[in-house]
């Protein structure tokens, strides 16, 4: 019965102490969704800018609007990052 | 391991949001306070002087002045807003952007080193801001209940889609946007100071703790801080535009008429 206590509290200790690690794993898995969003974003653009050169200015500014909505998953994983470590 | 076979003595502390709490320069006055008053003061003072003695042909000091101007006014405010109702918002545009962008360059800044936006506050503040003027004159335009209307029931859609869709597009537009808007800024220079530290601190603690043979690693540290630097510099100012950007978009969307 010691023993197994003594092993539960190993793994509890454990456990709590490789949440920094998970957590940026987590983060890392996280991060290859905006990734792939934000490549496919400007992939778009330079498309359309191949076939239509004049279209160029009208095109970055929908880009941006868009890429900012695919940018923020990455950066509020980052900020759950910190609190998922932190815990 | 590695930490093992690098320490001479102490092993190497990374940066973590710990390092962002700096102590008080005086009373209860901290470095974020003090810059970001700095800028509030440098933002006012550089357009009271560049545009005191205005000439014809523009010298250095007035192009800056009248690019960053010409560029938040056509680039952002008209093209997002529109061009019938975009003048009163110029000014609400034009100073965040510059404000967000001084407090934004802050970080690169040789002895200051330090965005202010990195501490969550600040782009909480912002966004509140941002929040009350662009609810405020979607109410004013489309009335109480048109203004809810307007913002849950955007026209186009099946009837029975409007249960999923209504709850989702008022989250979005009270709470997930304007919040959204705060992060991205906040985590964005946070990140990128935290980077900076990173292989600073990483090159600083090569080049003091570790043996002989590692010592030389410590150049590829400090030439990796060096170019993150100038990476930080594109990634500060295009969040500041993105910033005023996004600002101009909400009111445009806030403003729009019905379909």
């Amino acid at each position: 019965m010691k023993v197994s206590n003594i092993v539960l509290a190993q793994a509890s200790e454990a456990a709590a102490n490789i949440n920094p690690g998970l957590a940026a794993i987590g983060y890392g898995l996280g991060a290859i969704g905006p990734g792939v969003g934000v490549g496919l974003i400007w992939a778009a653009v330079i498309n359309g800018t191949a076939r239509q050169p004049e279209a160029q200015g009208q095109l970055q500014g929908i880009a941006w609007i868009s890429f900012v909505l695919v940018e923020v998953l990455a950066l509020i994983g980052l900020v759950i990052y910190f609190i998922a470590s932190a815990a | 391991m590695g930490a093992l076979m690098l320490a001479q003595g102490g092993t190497f502390q990374p940066p973590d949001a710990e390092s962002f709490f700096l102590p008080p320069i005086f009373g209860g006055v901290t470095k974020p306070i003090a810059l970001v008053v700095a800028s509030a003061i440098i933002v006012g003072a550089y357009y009271l002087i560049a545009t005191r003695n205005m000439k014809l042909v523009p010298g250095k000091g007035q192009f800056v002045a009248e690019f960053t101007y010409e560029f938040t006014r056509n680039k952002i405010a008209r093209e997002q807003i529109g061009a019938k109702d975009f003048r009163p918002f110029v000014p609400l545009i034009f100073a965040l952007f510059t404000f967000v962008l001084v407090n934004n360059l802050f970080g690169i800044i040789p002895f200051i080193q330090f965005p202010t936006m990195s501490k969550i506050g600040f782009p909480i503040a912002l966004a509140i801001v941002v929040y009350v003027v662009f609810h405020g004159v979607g109410f004013a335009r489309h009335g109480f209940f048109g203004y809810f209307k307007h913002v849950m029931f955007p026209p186009g859609v099946p009837k029975p889609i409007y249960v999923l869709l209504s709850p989702i597009e008022f989250l979005q537009k009270f709470v997930a946007q304007p919040a959204a808007l705060a992060v991205r800024v906040f985590a964005a220079m946070f990140a990128g100071h935290l980077i900076l530290m990173v292989f600073t601190m990483g090159g600083e603690y090569l080049l003091i703790e570790a043996s002989a043979a590692f010592k030389p690693v410590s150049i590829v540290a400090f030439a990796f801080a060096i170019a993150l630097t100038f990476v930080e510099a594109l990634i500060q100012v295009l969040q500041a535009y993105i910033f005023a950007l996004l600002t101009a978009n909400f009111i445009g969307a806030a403003l729009a008429e019905g379909h």
